[in-house]
């Protein structure tokens, strides 16, 4: 498929590969912050065509990894004690909330439905005035625009049988939290393209001033992620920090405005909890007093219990990068796709998951 | 959850920039997607579309600029003329 099969050409890797292994001359510790770069990266074996002495470690960008217990928690009581009909994207199903997951709630009775995108949601809700709908909104800066458009859709049509349950999460913060950490040894980072394509390059530019680390903006194709890495090595040889744009065919420094503005006029930036990482400052989204009445804790009265996690999992160590997926005791044998202790586990864009897909052979 | 995927518009209908919608083909594969994001999308554009919204259009001589900067990498190959052109 166009802008896709040029982008994975083995011949175009090549010298991708070769000038890494010139230009680098000091060993680089660098995080690919989205998941799906790191399917990317261990589905092409891209790593293996890095130079010994680059470390590429596995960074949060999972939002079904991040959205935390208690969300699940209130998605499940949603379906089973409220009996309404909630929406979500399919990689949410399998993960382990602190009483089952949604797939099991499903089983025991509950209306969950698989849907590709939150009009489905919308349509859903449309079409049956008498059902209670609720979209279950996961995703990053990429996502918020759709459930924005979805939430501000209901308000003009006036549905009152939709609402949202947000877990929507913004990754600036999580840059930063990695970044403050006293023992962080990340040097430079590859910035999640398709979240710039949305959000734009600002938030980052501000990162790089503050902590002077690299940031090249890097797509998903085994060319791309190459050259993000070549790029970052370079300024990293070179001594500079900057950000970067090596996504320039999908990425605008601006971003998409149009989706900004649509996100804009229905959420603001609030505190909120990552899994495995902790409460992080303007960490995620909440909906603006004037869509307020679409937020499903409010309208459903949830409870916000804090949920413990399962035991044995390193979702925190995995998510930031200090891990890799089969360093932990679980991996494959206690913990895996049919049975996860964790969401890196289950999610598409997992860590966990890529390894035990295509690296089972060599965890 | 950010995978988006880059397909080709074959008919736009509406008006309104909100509510323009497009069916774009997936190497063949057609799905109805919002261009509430991209009002400035055409007929023939390809366009990454992630879940049912396209985000971006793609940027075709971008494209090709990071194509030809890896031939030229190629060609070069030798020790310091890595062009990373821009």
């Amino acid at each position: 498929m166009r802008y896709l099969d040029e982008f994975r050409e083995r011949a175009a890797l090549e010298p991708l590969a070769a000038a890494l292994a010139r230009q680098t001359t000091r060993p680089w510790t660098l995080m690919e912050v989205c998941g799906g770069q790191t399917h990317s990266i261990v589905r092409f074996g891209l790593d293996a065509l890095l130079p010994d002495r680059i470390a590429l470690v596995h960074g949060p960008g999972c939002p079904v990894c991040v959205t935390p217990a208690a969300r699940l928690d209130q998605a499940i009581a949603l379906a089973l004690e409220h009996a309404v009909t909630v929406c979500s994207f399919g990689d949410m199903l399998r993960v382990p909330g602190s009483r089952g997951d949604l797939f099991a709630a499903k089983a025991a009775g509950g209306d969950i439905r698989i849907v590709y995108s939150p009009l489905e949601a919308l349509a859903l809700a449309r079409a049956e005035p008498a059902r209670e709908v609720v979209f279950f909104a996961v995703g990053f800066e990429t996502t918020a625009p759709a459930t924005a458009f979805a939430v501000r859709e209901a308000a003009r049509e006036g549905l009152a049988n939709f609402s949202v349950l947000v877990a929507h999460v913004r990754v600036p913060p999580a840059i930063e939290a990695i970044l403050g950490a006293p023992d962080n040894r990340v040097q430079g980072f590859l910035a999640p393209g398709h979240v710039c394509t949305v959000a734009g390059i600002a938030e980052y530019e501000a990162i790089v001033r503050r902590h002077r680390v690299p940031i090249v903006v890097t797509g998903f194709e085994p060319v791309d992620l190459l050259q993000g890495v070549l790029a970052c090595v370079r300024q990293l040889e070179a001594g500079r920090a900057e950000v970067e744009n090596r996504y320039a065919r999908a990425v605008r420094a601006e971003g998409n405005r149009h989706a900004q503005a649509l996100v804009e006029e229905v959420f603001r930036a609030v505190p909120s909890p990552w899994r495995g990482i902790g409460e992080l400052e303007a960490g995620g989204l909440g909906l603006r007093e004037a869509y307020a009445r679409f937020d499903a804790r409010a309208k459903f009265a949830l409870a916000e219990a804090p949920a413990p996690e399962a035991g044995e999992c390193r979702v925190g160590l995995v998510l930031q990068g200090r891990i890799r997926p089969a360093e932990c005791p679980a991996f494959g044998v206690r913990c895996t796709p049919e049975h996860p202790l964790g969401a890196p586990m289950v999610s598409s864009e997992g860590a966990c998951a890529a390894y035990y897909r295509y690296r089972r052979e060599a965890a | 959850m950010c995978l988006a995927v880059p397909g080709k518009i074959i008919s736009i209908s509406g008006e309104e920039p909100l509510s323009r919608s497009a069916r774009v083909s997936f190497g063949g594969a057609v799905r109805e997607v919002s261009l509430a994001c991209v009002p400035e999308a055409k007929l023939g554009d390809y366009v990454l579309v992630h879940v049912g919204f396209a985000i971006a259009r793609l940027d075709e001589a971008e494209a090709a600029r990071t194509l030809a900067a890896i031939e030229e990498l190629a060609a070069a190959g030798r020790p310091g003329t890595d062009a990373l052109p821009r």
